[in-house]
């Protein structure tokens, strides 16, 4: 309708300025040495950290898991109330969101630590106390309450799309409880769980600052090195580059499963 | 250690005293800022005033006194002395800082390094010269202070703070007072231990556990340290730096290292805490004012250099953070408690099996630091085999990615 | 009977799950109003940590650099965004899919490699400036956080936007032209008022992004300080509940804002409904 290409080239220069352009200084810092000659060695030398690889793939999935079997009631339950009631609800979800996530998990540190509240509830029981704070569990746990309105929101839009009716005409059709959940329910909100897990396992991959509140710095995870690289102990950009190259190819993977899906779907989530 | 110390602080004391003008001002001639800070008179604190100068001053996190808890807040008095604004932010570790400005851009007027990254930064020029007819109040900086090897005439550098490291323990959490730097290692205090999270003072404490010296003159020493560092890991905690007084305060772990001054805050909140030297010696590091080489406003730097050393501020930071002013004056007003505290001002039988930090050759260096990223990344269950499984899951879903794709496209030919 | 006692448990399974997710900051708040500096035990109420909230230079400055970049940032971001969009409309299909491919990096990558990147970008472009002294020499900073922000920005605004305008009616803009509008008064009178709720969205989408930034921010602040990184060196320290204080009124805030938008949205829904029902087409 409106002809005018011109209006977009603002963008385009910046586009290609702030958004391509450094993500081809990663590649270049990635493939050379500090000489600034070409080297593989960078790539090479991230085997020596795979267990940092595994464990943050490890609690990610886990993170991504555990938030997929709380998020599907709440996601399902939402999606069935009357239309008014599903607006406060969804703010209700939404609103922890909202909170900056360092605040979010510091509130989790003084939680889960020693002497901290959860403990000292639990003494009142004669329970405890639990050691919970610099855990990889502690990490997870982080990973689930910072992400889990990632997956809420997702699943509760697909449903929302699912007719009353479909599921009672398989009802009707006799399917068992169990039965229309696995056959109905769940690959027709397909596009909300594909979404909701990569809207939760990317950020819980790459995190740095959960792993260091609530991991205690042992937990190290791909964040964690990355920063290492570029504003910590190790200063090492083409390391670091190296580090983020590995990283995005984790996550194009995680998205190729994705995309799989409906690209429609993707927008309306968003 | 001091003893040691004092032929190069001579030269380096004479040539300072040349350079500084006339000896400390008189009470009658002071400025007064406010109730606790004045300042000396014949030096012209105004001409950068109304020139709207900002000083970008990066400190370690609790190290000046910034009027939190009734302390004396130094910078706004600075401030409304000298009508220069002042951004004041805090790093955590000599690397963090070394990486912030290395990685260029970031231009500071004011940081305060460590022994050891102050001899780095100066061999990578990275520190500008200063011009002591700007700084008179040199003048009231100890001897033994100055003319540290790392900066053997204090061309780049102005002491700020020394002190020690040490072993900080929670005696209601103890069987016995430990007094070693192998307690860390101990199985008993297992989830109990917290280590620093940097790799110079964590590597300190290792070497020093195993009776060698805390600056590694080989790759293979570093290796050999580092691997007691890995051995450590399944007793430590967490790996932290400033977060110690948190989690040492509020009886979180048992044993943890630090810097002597900060234990002395530690302990006056919380009296369950002590401390004690580790008996196979301890880390002696002084902590030193700086520029920058890429420094804007050097002058006015100078001048904020000029008013730490005053008396006074001097003062107002040595009370509220408890580290060891080489500042004499200072040293003098403080409370007895202070004065002669064994922790901050400890006894020549401690200095004497201290150790300061060199600083290491570029080889070592990143041995150093590739070994303490490993170290950090290092899993004892041995989680290798993780990746493998992983590798296989990636694959498992794109074949399952594509037997859909094929799947729908035959779908849609009938 | 069966289906009265599953939605029970349905809902006492909500209310759990809402009671996790609200309970941190609930002890935040609560926290906030403690006499001593314990976490754990409340020994009395004061209001002392507000006090000296409100006196803390550090936090209040960092505040104040938040929102100017926040503004800036999202302003730019959405008048680019919108005139891209309206440009990327009028392109062919191949390019509009690459341009939109290219958009889609910054919100599917990891935040981390965003400002990473970022980073070495402008280390580069500095490395660059030197040789030829064309950039001041304090280019980290503001500069490089409103960049950083805008970069961010820029595709929560397209994608925001380009969904109104694909939906929007040709013919209205046609009709505009036909009626003796020049090109430029039928965009500014016909177009863009039908774009303004999206437009609109996506700046305040902006606008939260921008405040909430922890990590690009991180890596591009130079010397500065936003009210995350302020709220991230309070967390590395001797921790005073200065910080309990802080997250509740931004808490507080939050839900005011959303309450009044919320009111607002809900009024015009029912004027719209007793409009001829025009808010139940989706």
């Amino acid at each position: 309708m409106i002809k005018s290409k011109a209006a977009a080239s603002p963008y385009l220069v910046w586009m290609v300025i702030f958004i391509v352009a450094p993500l081809l200084i990663v590649a270049y810092y990635a493939f050379t040495d500090a000489s600034g000659s070409f080297t593989l060695a960078n790539i090479m030398a991230i085997g020596r950290y795979s267990s940092v690889f595994a464990r943050s793939l490890l609690l990610a999935a886990e993170a991504t898991a555990i938030c997929l079997v709380l998020a599907f009631p709440v996601g399902y339950f939402l999606s069935r109330l009357r239309a008014s009631k599903q607006h406060i609800m969804l703010m209700l979800v939404m609103l922890p969101m909202w909170m900056n996530f360092l605040l979010r998990t510091y509130a989790w540190m003084s939680l889960l630590e020693n002497n901290g509240i959860i403990n000292t509830v639990l003494g009142f029981f004669g329970l405890g106390p639990f050691r919970m704070i610099n855990t990889a569990g502690a990490v997870v746990l982080g990973m689930v309450y910072n992400y889990l309105p990632y997956m809420i929101l997702p699943l509760y839009t697909a449903m929302t799309k699912i007719d009353d009716s479909i599921i009672e005409a398989a009802q009707d059709l006799g399917a068992s409880t169990l039965g229309t959940f696995t056959r109905v329910l769940l690959p027709l909100s397909g596009p909300g769980i594909a979404t909701g897990i990569t809207m939760v396992f990317v950020p819980s991959v790459s995190t740095f600052i959960i792993s260091r509140m609530l991991g205690g710095g042992a937990n190290l995870l791909i964040g964690d090195l990355i920063e290492l690289q570029f504003l910590g102990n190790s200063y090492n950009f083409n390391m670091g580059s190296a580090m983020s190259l590995v990283l995005m190819v984790i996550v194009l993977l995680c998205m190729s499963f994705t995309s799989s899906f409906d690209e429609q779907e993707m927008e309306g989530v968003m | 250690m001091r003893r040691t110390l004092r032929p190069w602080a001579c030269a380096a004391a004479v040539l300072a005293l040349g350079l500084t003008a006339a000896p400390g001002a008189q009470a009658a001639d002071k400025i007064q800022v406010n109730e606790d800070i004045s300042v000396s008179g014949d030096y012209d604190w105004k001409r950068f005033e109304g020139q709207g100068i900002t000083l970008n001053v990066y400190n370690w996190g609790l190290y000046i006194s910034d009027g939190s808890e009734d302390s004396v807040d130094v910078i706004s008095a600075f401030e409304d002395l000298t009508g220069i604004k002042v951004n004041y932010t805090t790093f955590d570790s000599n690397e963090s800082l070394y990486a912030k400005i290395k990685s260029g851009g970031v231009s500071y007027d004011v940081i305060i390094p460590s022994d050891y990254m102050i001899g780095r930064m100066i061999e990578e020029g990275m520190l500008a010269p200063l011009d002591y007819a700007n700084i008179p109040n040199v003048s009231g900086i100890g001897q033994e202070y100055l003319g540290w090897p790392f900066d053997a005439d204090n061309t780049y550098s102005v002491p700020y703070m020394w002190g020690t490291t040490g072993l900080i323990y929670n005696t209601t959490m103890v069987q016995e007072a430990p007094d070693s730097w192998a307690d860390m290692w101990d199985v008993q205090y297992t989830g109990n231990v917290l280590m620093f999270n940097n790799s110079r003072d964590a590597y300190a404490v290792a070497a020093k556990k195993l009776g060698m010296s805390l600056n590694p003159s080989s790759v293979e020493e570093v290796d050999r340290v580092i691997e007691e560092l890995k051995a450590q890991k399944s007793v430590v905690q967490a790996y932290v730096m400033d977060e110690i007084f948190d989690k040492m305060e509020g009886g979180e772990a048992a044993l943890a290292p630090y810097y002597a001054g900060d234990a002395i805050t530690m302990i006056q909140d919380n009296p369950d805490l002590a401390f004690v030297f580790p008996k196979e010696g301890v880390n002696f590091f002084v902590d030193s004012l700086c520029i920058p080489a890429n420094c804007k406003n050097k002058e006015a730097a100078e001048m904020f250099l000029n008013y730490m050393c005053e008396p006074d501020v001097g003062f107002a930071n040595c009370e509220f953070i408890g580290y060891s002013t080489p500042i004499q004056e200072v040293w003098e007003r403080l409370d007895d408690d202070l004065k002669y505290s064994e922790i901050a001002y400890p006894s020549d039988e401690v200095l004497d099996k201290a150790e300061a930090f060199t600083t290491l050759s570029a080889e070592v260096n990143s041995a150093l630091d590739t070994a303490w990223s490993d170290m950090k990344s290092y899993d004892e269950g041995g989680s290798g085999w993780m990746v493998l499984v992983f590798l296989i899951l990636a694959l498992a879903i794109s074949v399952f990615n594509i037997w859909r794709r094929v799947r729908r496209k035959l779908r849609n030919e009938y | 009977m069966k289906s009265r006692h599953l939605r029970l448990l349905q809902r006492t399974y909500v209310v759990l799950i809402f009671c996790v997710m609200y309970l941190p900051i609930l002890v935040l708040a609560v926290f906030s109003f403690n006499e001593s500096k314990s976490r754990t035990v409340f020994t009395g109420f004061t209001l002392d940590w507000y006090r000296s909230l409100f006196t803390n230079r550090m936090i209040l400055s960092a505040l104040a650099l938040s929102l100017v970049v926040a503004l800036v940032s999202a302003v730019v971001a959405t008048v680019v965004g919108t005139m891209a969009t309206v440009g990327i409309s009028a392109m062919g299909r191949k390019s509009q899919l690459l341009i939109n491919n290219i958009s889609y990096m910054p919100v599917v990558n990891p935040e981390i490699i965003t400002g990473v990147s970022l980073m070495l970008l402008f280390v580069f472009l500095q490395n660059c400036a030197s040789r030829f002294e064309a950039l001041p020499d304090a280019f980290f900073g503001l500069p490089t956080l409103l960049i950083a922000h805008i970069t961010f920005n820029l595709p929560y605004v397209i994608f925001n936007v380009s969904p109104k305008l694909r939906q929007m009616d040709s013919r209205i803009y046609e009709a505009a032209l036909d009626l003796g509008c020049t090109p430029r008064q039928a965009f500014f009178k016909v177009v863009l008022p039908e774009l303004t709720p999206a437009i609109l969205s996506a700046f305040l989408i902006c606008l939260t992004y921008s405040i909430d930034d922890f990590i690009i921010s991180y890596f591009n602040c130079g010397t500065l300080q936003t009210l995350p990184i302020a709220i991230y060196s309070m967390t590395r320290k001797k921790v005073s509940p200065e910080i309990n204080a802080l997250s509740t009124i931004i808490f507080l805030v939050i839900l005011a804002i959303i309450l009044i938008s919320n009111a607002l949205d809900s009024r015009r829904y029912k004027r719209e409904q007793s409009l001829g029902k025009a808010g139940e087409r989706r």
